[in-house]
């Protein structure tokens, strides 16, 4: 037999981890309101499906944009010789435009500094093998997108050290998670090349706040290393807080060295285009921009996609009107969802941003281990017949949480979603573990009212930044 | 900017920092000159013409037409329904509908003679993206692949940068044509085990760029059973296949797996793209076949870092579904091509100037190691220099090609218009001229 390479015969593609054993779940039996009702309603895929009619409505007036049109196809040619890995200048102007409309022109972004990518999963592993050699690591707070497993380590071959957040404080990044992580890397013998930073983030739906990113900005210049902000979620901020974003934070009074400053962003998530591959390495420092966009030729975006989306984000009316009834979609379907949730004891982290949802079930387990949540995990995937993903996939620390994504389905299989945990909670009430004298779980009955004004969360989940009036307590109507 | 030497403040990888991503080789050199100074038929006519491009520009009618009749299919309707589904679509599995087309097509262009499954193609956002994907996966860092020289400059980078892999070359001359001996193929083996490097497959490029010309059937043989006997992977990369002057004279490595029943092809994996033969270079079209079930599920895994475009695959999965179409275009395809080298080859003739017998690709592969003032690499480059500054041409040295004999030169010729052409003749033309008077 002739023998393929220790890369390939690894489990570095990061494929047997639960995050997508809940897929196969789903993929057998995929939920259809009229031919599979009983189907498994997909919840792990985080994607951003409310706002396909807006682009809809623009392609029809502007068929140029496609090279298929009749309109479009006198540019047929040039686009498809055009293999520059510069990227088309009007497709840079417009996604660098992009990105500073999403930070409300708080910032101005260079478009001689965007260099292409495939997607912000080749983004990430282009600035990795960028920044670090095989062996060195990347320190990454916790809980974080399972694909980073694969695509920052499998071919780059770069360690990952976490940086354990907790629940205690709503999962801040502290600066003494962040030394402690450090030490362990350094005790272990790990260069520490780089700080990840999700932000808004992933799987929590949370943005950081000015302190936490001043003081992630300070330690990284004090270590020398790099600070790479996946931002790729930055114009699904929902609600107040407004987003900061790194670029941001090194324009203020802060001391920093920009060559340590890298932004990775794509369009498959705060645009819902995910198919079309458009990931984006943003850096400061001219040599990863001068490398990475050599890089970028294993993984270019089609012309054809550069310029439909350079005609797209050309268009300031559409950008603009995008943008906020994005924001107005996002918003009114979490807070649907959030409240459904909490009517019947589920609360989430308090979050305003990203497509899912952190959702607490601590109380749920049998007990505090990771062999309680998978128990769990299997039965709201079979029983329920819901794949969320369960908190370990994301290395969380804690058992008992859930990223449920929420965006990537329509409001009627949202109910059908809401209606099946309404009757597993309904079953389950129960078998619930008391956790306080006040939830008088015996006689609860749940209120299915739409009082949309009454939002309650779980004890312990407040945000300090949460602008809603919460209750400390779980409140059952009886 | 000559930032790779120098050692910035904060730290890079060592992959950042090394040259392995071969762009100070001269074949990149030449672009500066013409970048600089482009030729344009009405506003620059004294301008660099670029011949050191391997683009087909012979055929964009055929397409064009295409679009414009098939305008709603090819898009996502009249109203868009099809953006939706379309823009959401990022499984690596890719479109089967494309996947299905790519197979008929890469079948019509073998004229039947090998079938393709269309689950065993692996999509990537290029050639390039393939050719460093299937290294990453046939080969640890610092093992060898073995690569018959002249090659195309970017497997320098493509195979070696990022992945760590070396390139042991396995040498061609033009005693016999350039191809690939037996003796040759040992030799190089050889070589990399006393360098202490670990051989973990062949890459063979058919039709072969920079040489214009298909490898022969006995060829192809001796290099699998080579390859069987050392128990090593085979990598064909056969981008140029629909580019082959005349049907029948290229002959895939699928075919002689075909005739061999299939037997040790789990070694084999082929290269595929449309950057050359439909000439849809921007938009990134790459793809693997390989007849070994673990490789494509790994490289289909990898592909995450590299997919194509769903807009694209959309697009091309209905023109290429359309046999009417892709029958139509490779045959006229490789009319125009054939017709293009004879005119080059004619002119070059007239002038005095001998090229290697090519059947296949956008160029022609160049004799001029008579004109050189010393025959070395040195001589070679200095010729080159003159034919880029004075005649104003960029054609690629053969050095950058890893040639071991100089004074040879790639000249594109697929990469511009008819008139283009006549003029890069005539300045060749009037350079014979001016040395013959030179001598006399």
């Amino acid at each position: 037999m002739v023998a393929m390479s220790k890369i390939a015969t690894g489990n570095g593609h990061g494929e047997n981890s639960p995050y997508f054993d809940g897929w196969k779940a789903y993929e057998t039996n995929p939920f259809h309101p009229t031919e599979r009702p009983n189907g498994v309603i997909q919840m792990g895929l985080a994607e951003n499906q409310l706002c396909f009619d807006f682009f809809q409505k623009w392609l029809m007036k502007h068929p140029e944009a496609s090279l298929c049109s009749p309109e479009g196809v006198r540019k047929f040619k040039e686009t498809a010789l055009f293999q520059d890995y510069h990227g088309m200048p009007e497709f840079r102007k417009a996604v660098a435009k992009f990105m500073g409309k999403v930070r409300g022109d708080r910032v101005k972004f260079d478009p001689d500094r965007i260099v292409m990518s495939g997607g912000a999963t080749g983004a990430h592993e282009m600035v990795t093998f960028c920044l670090a050699d095989p062996g060195e690591a990347f320190l990454v707070p916790t809980p974080y997108y399972p694909g980073f497993d694969r695509d920052l380590r499998w071919r780059t071959r770069v360690e990952l050290v976490p940086v354990d957040c907790e629940s205690s404080n709503n999962f801040k990044i502290t600066r003494t998670a962040l030394e402690a992580a450090y030490e362990q890397a350094q005790a272990a013998n790990l260069r520490v090349k780089g700080l990840l930073i999700t932000n808004p983030s992933n799987p929590l739906g949370t943005i950081l706040d000015r302190e936490t990113l001043k003081s992630i900005v300070s330690f990284i210049n004090e270590k020398n290393i790099h600070l790479i902000g996946d931002e790729i979620y930055s114009a699904t901020v929902f609600m107040e807080p407004e987003f900061v974003s790194i670029s941001e934070i090194i324009e203020e009074d802060i001391e920093c060295n920009r060559d340590l400053i890298h932004i990775v962003y794509s369009l498959s998530k705060d645009m819902g285009l995910p198919g079309f591959r458009v990931g984006i390495v943003y850096s400061y420092n001219d040599a990863v921009v001068s490398c990475a966009r050599k890089m970028s030729s294993f993984g270019l975006v089609s012309s054809q996609t550069q310029h439909l989306i350079a005609s797209m984000l050309s268009d300031d009316d559409f950008v603009e009107s995008f943008i906020v009834e994005s924001k107005e979609r996002l918003f009114k379907r979490h807070k649907y969802f959030t409240w459904s949730l909490s009517q019947v004891g589920i609360g989430s982290l308090q979050s305003n941003a990203g497509l899912f949802i952190w959702m607490d079930l601590r109380k749920l387990l049998k007990e505090k281990t990771f062999k309680a949540e998978m128990d769990l995990w299997q039965v709201i995937i079979k029983e329920v017949k819901l794949n969320v993903s369960p908190g370990s996939s994301f290395h969380c620390q804690e058992p008992g949480w859930f990223r449920v994504c929420f965006a990537n389905m329509d409001d009627n299989t949202v109910e059908v979603a809401l209606m099946r945990i309404r009757t597993f909670m309904l079953k389950n009430n129960e078998a619930m573990v008391p956790r306080s004298k006040l939830c008088r779980r015996s006689s609860l009955k749940l209120s299915l009212s739409r009082r949309k004004d009454d939002f309650i969360t779980s004890p312990g989940i407040m945000s300090p930044h949460s602008p809603l009036p919460t209750s400390p307590l779980v409140r059952a109507r009886t | 900017m000559a930032i790779e030497n120098e050692q910035p403040a904060v730290g890079l990888s060592k992959v950042a920092v090394s040259e392995t991503h071969g762009e100070d080789s001269p074949y990149f050199a030449g672009w500066k000159a013409y970048d600089e100074n482009p030729y344009d038929e009405s506003s620059n006519q004294s301008g660099v013409i670029q011949m050191g491009l391997a683009e087909n520009q012979v055929s964009f009618d055929l397409l064009e037409k295409y679009l414009e009749e098939h305008s709603e299919a090819s898009s996502w309707g009249i109203g868009a329904p099809g953006f939706r589904e379309n823009a959401l679509f990022q499984d690596y599995h890719g479109l089967k509908s494309f996947r299905q087309a790519m197979a008929n097509f890469m079948e019509q262009i073998r004229g039947g003679r090998a079938k393709f499954d269309p689950d065993r193609i692996v999509l990537t956002a290029g050639a390039t993206a393939a050719n460093e994907l299937l290294t990453f996966i046939l080969a640890d860092p610092g093992d060898a692949l073995l690569v018959p020289t002249p090659y195309y400059p970017g497997l320098d980078r493509d195979l070696r940068w990022r992945t760590g892999v070396k390139i042991v070359p396995i040498h061609c001359d033009s005693s016999n044509n350039f191809q690939v001996t037996p003796e040759a193929l040992e030799a190089a083996y050889e070589c990399a085990e006393s360098m202490n490097l670990k051989v973990r497959g062949v890459l063979i490029t058919n039709p072969s760029n920079p040489l214009g010309a298909t490898i022969q059937r006995s060829v192809l043989e001796e290099i699998l059973e080579f390859v069987t006997r050392k128990n090593i992977h085979l990598v064909s990369d056969e981008i140029y296949s629909g580019s082959t002057f005349s049907s029948s004279e290229f002959i895939s490595i699928a075919e002689i797996l075909e005739a061999h029943d299939y037997k040790n092809s789990e070694r084999v994996h082929i290269v595929y793209s449309l950057s050359k033969d439909l000439g849809l270079p921007g938009f990134r079209v790459g793809t693997i076949y390989s007849y070994n079930d673990k490789v494509v599920t790994t490289a289909r895994r990898m592909s995450s870092f590299t997919l194509i475009s769903s807009q694209t695959q959309h697009l091309l999965a209905c023109m290429l579904s359309n046999k009417e179409f892709t029958e139509n275009y490779i045959k006229t395809n490789r009319e125009s091509l054939r017709k293009r080298y004879e005119m080059i080859i004619k002119g070059l003739k007239n002038a005095g100037i001998e090229c290697l017998k090519g059947n296949a690709g956008l160029f022609c592969w160049m004799n001029l190691s008579p004109l050189l003032e010393e025959s070395t690499r040195e001589g070679e480059l200095a010729l080159w220099k003159v034919i880029l500054n004075e005649v104003r041409l960029n054609i690629s040295p053969g050095s950058s090609c890893h040639c071991s004999e100089p004074g040879w030169f790639r000249v594109c010729f697929a990469n511009m218009s008819e008139q283009t052409l006549e003029v890069a003749l005539e300045r060749i033309h009037k350079l014979m001229e001016q040395r013959k008077s030179k001598e006399t």
